[in-house]
């Protein structure tokens, strides 16, 4: 799969920056508005895929790029799940006790480990996503070689 | 009672779609419809009429009625789950047309062994 | 509201059908786009704003991830040369389809008509939600603190996918790659 003219590629430039940044924004503030982790995840993903769409195979190394996204998947869910863990030591004995203060509702900086959380599982759609777009596209370009 | 039974055959839609189609790209796409309608479904049954979605803006006025939250989440961790589960029925979908050269079930079938 | 549902819901069967009917692949994707973006119509209707930006976004990407696989296809659809099984497998579901309805209008009489749901154990969630948790998302609340295990359980599922996907589209493996070299 080659890449498409440069129009193309000067416009998924801008737009994926856009996409990009909408979907760091709706992750972090998963907690206040409509979004949150799910959205925000396929929302990165989606960024990337459109660059990859618009540039082609070449310009990305996509081998290293998998294995990478696949090391981000299982770490930030080994981070979720110690953070869930360390509940257990800080006061009552429960998994995923939300030790935090709470806060006042509808501050950025509120709902205890929520937004934690929130910014986690995004990471791990996100890379979860990417992974499959990659595979298949990495298996196509193999098989017409 | 109506919604009810109209998105129940959505779902039959998709029943019958997986039963006498004979190309597995069309297979996956009927499993996506009878998602879709398993969804639609979760949600139809916690709405509340008159009801505001739940997201509290004033928490001092409390006794305002908000839609069902519990249906919408577990719809919300359920289409991430079929998105990855149909990519990765589409993955044995090519793998299948590598193989053998076709998407008819069908002639796999007389094919193998 | 009702009668709007009621509308958007045939499109969707029309479009289900001509997905399932249509003679090449492309058409029966673009199709199936169809359905899954009135089911986005529908929950901006029914007041989940969440599900819609999420189903929008994963609409596309599955999408994109079907015209992947099938771009250099045949892309299309086998024909239908009615023979012997082919009734008998018409025949089939169509009983069974029948069987399905008969038993749902059985089913749903015990369910409260549409908008009259009351809240049996999400009462106390949207009651307490805020008090606990500090989330003014109550979906949020909801998904990472009461029902936190039900979404570990879900990124474990994501995760087994994922890792499916990897091991079955992988060619040629690392050793061999290495003597390569």
């Amino acid at each position: 799969m080659e890449g498409m003219s440069i129009i193309v590629k000067k416009i998924v430039q801008l737009i994926s920056a856009l996409i990009f940044v909408f979907g760091m924004y709706s992750a972090i503030h998963g907690h206040i508005n409509p979004g949150g982790g799910f959205a925000g995840g396929v929302l990165l993903s989606g960024a990337f895929i459109l660059l990859i769409i618009a540039y082609g195979l070449d310009y990305f190394k996509l081998k290293q790029q998998t294995e990478a996204t696949s090391i981000f998947e299982s770490l930030s869910i080994l981070i979720a799940l110690l953070i869930a863990f360390s509940g257990l030591f800080a006061g009552s004995l429960y998994f995923f006790n939300n030790y935090f203060p709470a806060g006042t509702p509808g501050s950025l900086i509120s709902g205890g480990l929520i937004p934690i959380y929130n910014v986690l599982i995004g990471v791990k759609v996100a890379a979860t996503l990417s992974t499959i777009f990659f595979a298949l596209i990495i298996y196509k370009e193999e098989i017409r070689r | 009672m109506t919604l009810y039974i109209l998105c129940f055959i959505l779902f039959l839609v998709g029943v019958y779609g997986v039963l006498t189609r004979r190309n597995l790209i069309k297979i996956v796409i009927s499993l996506t419809i009878m998602e879709f309608s398993v969804f639609l479904m979760l949600v139809l049954v916690g709405y509340i009429s008159g009801g505001l979605a739940p997201i509290v803006v004033h928490p001092e006025g409390s006794d305002i009625s908000v839609v069902d939250p519990l249906p919408q989440t577990l719809v919300l961790t359920a289409a991430v789950i079929a998105v990855a589960t149909n990519s990765m029925v589409l993955a044995l979908a090519i793998r299948l047309y590598k193989k053998y050269g076709t998407f008819d079930i069908r002639k796999i079938n007389e094919l193998k062994g | 509201m009702e009668n709007l549902l009621i509308i958007i819901l045939v499109l969707m069967i029309i479009a289900a059908l001509a997905a399932i009917h249509a003679k090449d692949l492309i058409s029966a994707v673009i199709a199936q786009g169809f359905v899954g973006y009135g089911l986005v119509i529908c929950f901006f209707l029914l007041k989940a704003p969440e599900l819609a930006l999420v189903q929008i976004v994963l609409e596309t990407v599955t999408l994109i991830i079907i015209l992947a696989v099938i771009y250099d296809s045949s892309m299309k659809e086998i024909g239908e040369p009615i023979g012997k099984r082919d009734i008998v497998t018409y025949s089939l579901s169509f009983v069974l389809v029948a069987l399905f309805l008969y038993y749902f209008n059985k089913a749903i009489v015990g369910l409260n008509p549409f908008g009259e749901h009351t809240l049996r154990m999400s009462e106390m969630y949207v009651k307490e939600v805020l008090e606990l948790t500090g989330s003014a998302n109550l979906v949020k609340g909801v998904l990472w603190d009461f029902r936190g295990l039900d979404t570990l359980g879900e990124a474990t599922v994501l995760f087994t996918a994922a890792m499916s996907v990897l091991v079955i589209l992988r060619i040629s493996g690392k050793k061999h790659q290495l003597t390569k070299k």
